[in-house]
């Protein structure tokens, strides 16, 4: 008896939260399907009287060049990280030499600084070689900073294939760069989907670099929602569908591949 | 070369190529340790380098200046104000997204049906930007709309002011600024929360999941109530998991930028002003270079500080087998 009344507590708080998480996403979907007239202050918590999908077509207006620019931001910054990433964490996981640990270390240090600190040089550099306000000049940016969390993943990934299956191919004479190509790589698709689901979604939601290294139609897109969403002239309905239409990238992703998402973030943190 | 021991390819190999192919190892990552080296800690460098000089205008200047810069900042009133929405933000964000993540963790783990779902739900902030949930959160929190027109139709008159409110509780006066909780941080704190608690469940239950049942039954036969259980079986092992979230955490809201930049800016008063923030406003927005610099060293202090005595017993860890 008191063992079910306690289940039910367990389920009530636990329904209780969970509604309470999905108050901004009420606010967001609701306003964003109202019609203009409608999406005012007064109204915020009322469902909409009408579907009016017109918000969705003015967001979407402003925000789609931004949309694509951080598409071809994050897929080519996402590909490479990854790729090198696999490398390293291929090197730091079976091969040792002196002061690899002390390197590493170093590397994984890179993944904790806040960027503010690398910013005045950052940007000086990337003018200095024409690419400042550039997709590529991000693309660089997020390659670079994207190595230790990436070169993590990958190590702890490797760390679990057995040491045996790269002796025997070094015995059958693979060299090391040969044993990654025949060996590692084809083993590695679960540690690429990982790192590059993590990688996308960092990418994709990332503001700093984006806000200061861009300053024109180069924008990616949560610059162009925060001048959406800054601006005065624009309706709450339009900007809660712009938000909803930044987002939905990420979210999908979380949807579909959550397995993976789940542990490129555990990877990140347990290990750190 | 004289650490034959540590090497991990087989003894059958002939010496010479054991070396050679050690050699091709390192030179695969030198592309990476390059960029590492001169992007992190070359600019890093730079950026200390700057932070003592003269460079406050928009022409770069940069004759030596001794540590004025530093000494700007500490008699500052905002960049004070910062320090103290730090620490204020910093702990009660961490606490919080503890005590919640432990809390639905500790749910989640007893066995209630639909667990994946409920988790997937928490969860799902974390894969959202800072600035998506800024401009939502803004909005629930707007003193004129929101939660404020749910508190009104409870009948409260006079609701509370959330990101606006430009007070600081109790607010002893310490110098220039005063110390306290200021009010319109407690808005930001319960939008970071919201982002971020999923996370702290996730590493929780992971965490939990490592436990053997057995350790637990055995504690129950015992004579151990589920309290005894949890402060002495499950708390203790779950403290490595607990030291990760602060880290993770602590250096999340040390360098935060974005989730401010979108809801609040920074505040009246600098009520929620923070040094990131600071920081890109004072460089590329005023052109004080030199400050700025000044400010992102004392981050990254903050920050090493966090992290430091992690990071560097992470390797003896490893090689005691943990």
């Amino acid at each position: 008896m008191t063992r079910s009344l306690s289940r039910f507590g367990i389920y009530a708080i636990l329904i209780l939260l969970a509604l309470c998480f999905l108050v901004p996403v009420y606010v967001v979907v609701v306003t964003s399907l109202k019609p203009v007239h409608e999406a005012t202050l007064e109204n915020m918590w009322n469902l909409p009287s009408a579907f009016d999908l017109s918000s969705y077509g003015v967001a979407w207006e402003k925000l789609s060049p931004h949309f694509w620019n951080t598409i071809l931001l994050a897929v080519p910054a996402t590909v490479l990280s990854a790729l090198l990433g696999s490398l390293n964490g291929y090197v730091f996981a079976k091969w040792r030499f002196k002061g690899d640990h002390v390197l590493f270390t170093a590397i994984l240090f890179g993944m904790f600084i806040p960027y503010q600190s690398i910013l005045i040089p950052l940007i000086r550099f990337l003018q200095s070689i024409q690419l400042y306000n550039t997709i590529p000049g991000l693309i660089l940016v997020h390659v670079v900073y994207g190595l230790p969390i990436t070169t993590l993943i990958f190590r702890n990934f490797y760390a679990a294939v057995p040491k045996e299956i790269i002796e025997s191919a070094q015995i059958d004479g693979c060299g090391i760069w040969s044993a990654y190509r025949r060996i590692i790589l084809p083993l590695s698709v679960p540690g690429f989907v990982v790192t590059g689901i993590w990688q996308f979604t960092q990418i994709w939601n990332e503001f700093l670099f984006a806000v200061t290294i861009t300053n024109t139609t180069n924008q990616p897109i949560m610059v162009a929602l925060q001048n959406l969403s800054g601006s005065q002239i624009v309706q709450f309905n339009v900007q809660m569908a712009g938000a909803l239409m930044a987002a939905l990238p990420t979210l999908l992703v979380y949807i579909f591949l959550g397995r993976y998402f789940i542990r490129g973030l555990l990877a990140g943190a347990l290990k750190g | 070369m004289n650490r034959h021991e540590k090497s991990s390819a087989p003894a059958a190999l002939p010496l010479v190529r054991k070396n050679r192919e050690r050699l091709a190892a390192f030179l695969f990552i030198l592309p990476s340790v390059l960029l590492i080296a001169v992007f992190v800690y070359g600019f890093i460098g730079w950026t200390g380098w700057i932070s003592f000089t003269r460079w406050n205008t928009f022409v770069p200047d940069f004759t030596f200046a001794g540590l004025d810069n530093y000494r700007f900042l500490f008699s500052d009133f905002r960049f004070l104000s910062d320090l103290r929405n730090t620490v204020v933000f910093t702990v009660l964000f961490i606490v919080c997204c503890l005590l919640l993540g432990l809390a639905l963790a500790l749910l989640l783990d007893s066995r209630i049906r639909g667990e994946v779902w409920l988790r997937n739900l928490f969860l799902f902030p974390m894969a959202l930007s800072f600035i998506v949930t800024g401009v939502v959160w803004q909005w629930i929190f707007n003193p004129s709309t929101g939660i404020n027109l749910l508190l009104k139709k409870l009948g409260v008159e006079e609701p509370p002011l959330w990101y606006i409110h430009p007070e600081v509780i109790p607010g002893v006066q310490w110098g220039p600024i005063q110390i306290g909780v200021p009010l319109a941080l407690l808005a930001v704190i319960v939008a970071a929360v919201w982002q971020l608690s999923g996370f702290t469940m996730a590493l929780y239950l992971s965490g939990l999941r490592s436990i053997p049942e057995e350790i637990r039954e055995a504690a129950r036969v015992d004579g151990a109530s589920e309290w005894q259980v949890f402060r002495h079986v499950l708390l203790p092992q779950l403290k490595p998991v607990t030291i990760s979230a602060i880290i993770i955490l602590g250096h999340i809201s040390l360098k935060i930028f974005d989730l401010i930049y979108a809801m609040t800016g920074p505040g009246a008063g600098f009520v929620t002003d923070m040094p990131g923030v600071y920081m890109v406003e004072t460089t590329f927005k005023g052109n004080h270079y030199a400050h700025g610099a000044a400010i992102s060293v004392i981050m990254l202090l903050l920050v090493t500080l966090l992290i430091l005595p992690q990071l560097l017993s992470g390797g003896r860890k490893e090689a005691s087998g943990r």
